[in-house]
């Protein structure tokens, strides 16, 4: 086994500090999280001043840092396939779209229950599973629109589940949290959170007990962190030898509770170094850095059957879900996150290295709308299921 | 015929089962290089190895959410649980994972899993140890529940098990694993699920028991038929989910009494439901109220003559039949 030191492949090959994930000083944080604690519950104006102080000092740091960032993209793009990157920004842009569409029609009561949007976390979806072979297992939490499409199945098949519709991906009966398709090797959206982490330590489980070289990627918040399986599953993981690569999309809130407020550590990567296995942090608003990061994984994972943690730091510009009213952020905030959007920084890194033009942006984005409304069309149309649907696929 | 413990049965169904299927494997807490903590998994590991027969950690939420995964992705897991007590720490994994698998990806994925382990009291293992489940696990459509009596239902039923294509919760109980009876020595000897057996023929009154309590019943049917020439008959459901009430239900029209037996606690029980079922389907053949003994509303207590008190017992047995029939 190696030593801790080694397994903690820090920013370094990022280009970010470790001062962005890890407090200045324990011993000044814990008073000042103490404070927060009793002073904020139930008091929004509270809860919004101090929420945001520690959000901002990484904000700025990180847009103090973005030249440097989009420095680091741009030597990724050199050495990247022209259609693989077309396809990553398509994928976003596609992403963008289709679940600002999902807002608009789930405001006309088009779509029910629960709707949790993926904006602002694309280049997680995007980075890590087009690194991916088509074989290997992909499984996620309930925000999982944009991770189904982006492993192949289509705007369609997500867009008439969302509408409860029989050509839904899962006939409508699974809805926006529960996504699946086995010949897409996607094994669902899951709504209990950290619930997906189990059943992906099994799906990798198999995948080693069968030897089929595939490789699971297993998406989660960082809410999901706090939860039992978590830690249960690193340990057997790590234990056994598993190929199995945890994503912890790190979107800063889980519901409205921001991640100071609940989690008595700071850096969910270092985690890992509990269970002695491979982690790094990565800048989720770098779709570039999120590939290559799942591509040392991916090889860990296929190569010497290991796990590998990744910490995914982004920012959920929505609410938790359609129902949030979001009053535990202010706008400010989001905005200070939107400044560094992952898809202007990808395209403004596109640009710059002369892979794609203006034309090449405005024909994505024709495409990514005119899929969308394929999507709505086809939703729209597809009929509701059949009454007599209520009672199979009960028992196999 | 071979004569065999209920231990050495179920033993005997997983090695056949490992045999004839190279996706089955076993894993759980001190399944392997202890060799079970109530020896059901004898000699496996030894015989198949580390890939088959896997000691997981003390980790039941875990180690569920891996079988649920594994099964996801093509293995057949039987999953221990040491006893189904621990069983609530997987809870999760089970009802909102396994049990809704199939219906949530629209048909896609299947779970061919079974969670087995021992189920109700043992000997003086007090509170936390000591519970009868089936009643929560049956109430969740998705899951299969059985609970063998015998030895070679468990051998039969264990292997069903195994073959199904759905997550079944396989119930065994701690004081049964030395009893001994005749099982077939057959590899491919099964016995279909959802399927009633009639243990012992009679005229005058049904009980229905399950699990320990089908050989309380069958000494409280001799019992009453020496002292009061009553003839009893007793069903056992052997699986509670699906539920073969038609079996119970032809009993009942014809002895027009009937008495459930359970280790469970009354409240929401399958007794319950069988009595409810009984008054839809059979409702103008009873010439009594259905008459139920479960263990005391009461967390199981230690000692032993509280402990006892708790259960059911042959005695109760015989002065419920006595109470349906009017002696």
């Amino acid at each position: 086994m190696e030593c801790s030191g080694i397994l903690f492949i820090f920013a370094d090959l990022q280009g970010l500090r470790e001062d962005d994930i890890l407090p200045k000083a324990a011993t000044s944080r814990k008073p000042e999280k103490r404070a927060n604690l009793t002073s904020a519950k139930g008091n929004g104006k509270a809860s919004k001043g101090t929420a945001t102080s520690a959000a901002f000092r990484d904000v700025e740091e990180a847009i103090k840092e973005y030249e440097d960032r989009k420095a680091s993209q741009l030597r990724a793009i050199k050495t990247t396939d022209k259609k693989v990157l077309r396809e990553m920004l398509y994928q976003m842009v596609l992403g963008r779209h289709f679940e600002e569409k999902c807002a608009e029609v789930y405001r006309m009561g088009k779509i029910g229950g629960f709707c949790h949007l993926y904006i602002g976390q694309e280049a997680i979806g995007v980075g890590s599973m087009t690194a991916l072979e088509p074989s290997d297992m992909v499984i996620t939490s309930y925000r999982d629109h944009v991770q189904a499409m982006v492993k192949g199945l289509s705007p369609e098949s997500v867009m008439a589940e969302l509408y409860g519709k029989e050509g839904g991906c899962v006939k409508g009966k699974g809805g926006s949290m529960h996504m699946f398709s086995k010949e897409h090797e996607f094994f669902g959206g899951h709504g209990i959170v950290g619930g997906q982490i189990g059943v992906a330590t099994g799906m990798a489980y198999a995948a080693k007990y069968k030897n089929t070289g595939q490789v699971v990627l297993c998406f989660f918040g960082e809410a999901a962190v706090n939860q039992g399986i978590f830690h249960e599953s690193l340990n057997m993981a790590e234990l056994w030898g598993l190929p199995c690569i945890y994503i912890c999309e790190n979107n800063r809130y889980g519901m409205g509770t921001s991640q100071e407020r609940a989690m008595s550590a700071s850096s969910i990567a270092r985690k890992a170094g509990s269970y002695e296995m491979a982690n790094e942090f990565v800048d989720g608003m770098d779709v570039m850095a999120v590939r290559a990061a799942t591509l040392r994984a991916i090889e860990r994972a296929r190569n010497e059957s290991r796990p590998t943690l990744l910490e995914i730091r982004a920012y959920r510009y929505m609410g938790h879900s359609m129902s949030d009213p979001g009053n535990y952020r202010t706008r400010e905030e989001i905005q200070k996150y939107q400044e560094r959007d992952p898809i202007v920084l990808f395209k403004d890194s596109l640009k710059e290295a002369k892979v794609l033009s203006d034309k090449d942006f405005e024909q994505i984005e024709r495409e990514a709308i005119e899929a969308t409304d394929r999507a709505l069309k086809f939703a729209d149309e597809s009929p509701f299921p059949d009454e007599s649907e209520l009672l199979t696929d009960v028992y196999a | 015929m071979a004569t065999l413990t209920i231990r050495d049965a179920l033993n005997q169904a997983l090695r056949e089962e490992l045999i004839r299927d190279e996706n089955v494997f076993i894993m759980g807490e001190e399944v392997a290089e202890y060799d079970g903590a109530y020896k059901v998994t004898r000699g496996l590991w030894k015989e198949f190895g580390d890939k088959r027969v896997v000691d997981a950690p003390i980790t039941e939420l875990g180690f569920a959410g891996l079988g649920v995964g594994a099964a996801m992705a093509g293995l057949r897991p039987v999953i221990e649980f040491m006893t189904w007590n621990f069983s609530i720490l997987a809870a999760d994994q089970i009802i909102n994972h396994a049990a809704k698998m199939l219906y949530m990806s629209g048909g896609e994925f299947n779970i061919p899993i079974v969670f087995r382990g021992p189920n109700g009291s043992a000997f003086q293992v007090s509170s936390q140890h000591s519970q009868a489940l089936e009643a929560l696990y049956a109430n969740f459509p998705g899951l299969k529940v059985v609970m063998p009596s015998n030895a070679a239902d468990a051998k039969g039923l264990l292997k069903s098990a195994i073959r199904d294509d759905n997550p079944v919760i396989f119930m065994e109980q701690e004081r049964m694993y030395g009893m001994k009876g005749e099982v077939p020595e057959d590899d491919d000897f099964t016995i279909p699920l959802g399927v009633a057996d009639v243990k012992r023929e009679g005229t005058d009154c049904t009980i229905v028991a399950r699990s320990m309590t089908v050989p309380m019943a069958l000494d409280a049917a001799e019992k009453i038929r020496e002292q009061f020439d009553v003839s009893v008959e007793v069903v056992d459901p052997r699986t509670i989910k699906p539920l073969d009430i038609d079996t119970i239900a032809n009993s009942v029209r014809k002895t027009n009494r009937l008495v459930i037996v359970e280790e469970s606690h009354a409240f929401a029980s399958v007794g319950a439901e069988i009595s409810h079922q009984i008054m839809e389907t059979a409702f103008d053949h009873l010439d009594a109220p259905v008459k139920r003994i479960s263990t005391a509303e009461t967390p199981m207590p230690y000692a032993k003559n509280l402990e006892a008190a708790a259960l059911p017992s042959v005695d109760k047995i015989i002065a419920a039949v006595k109470e349906v029939c009017y002696l």
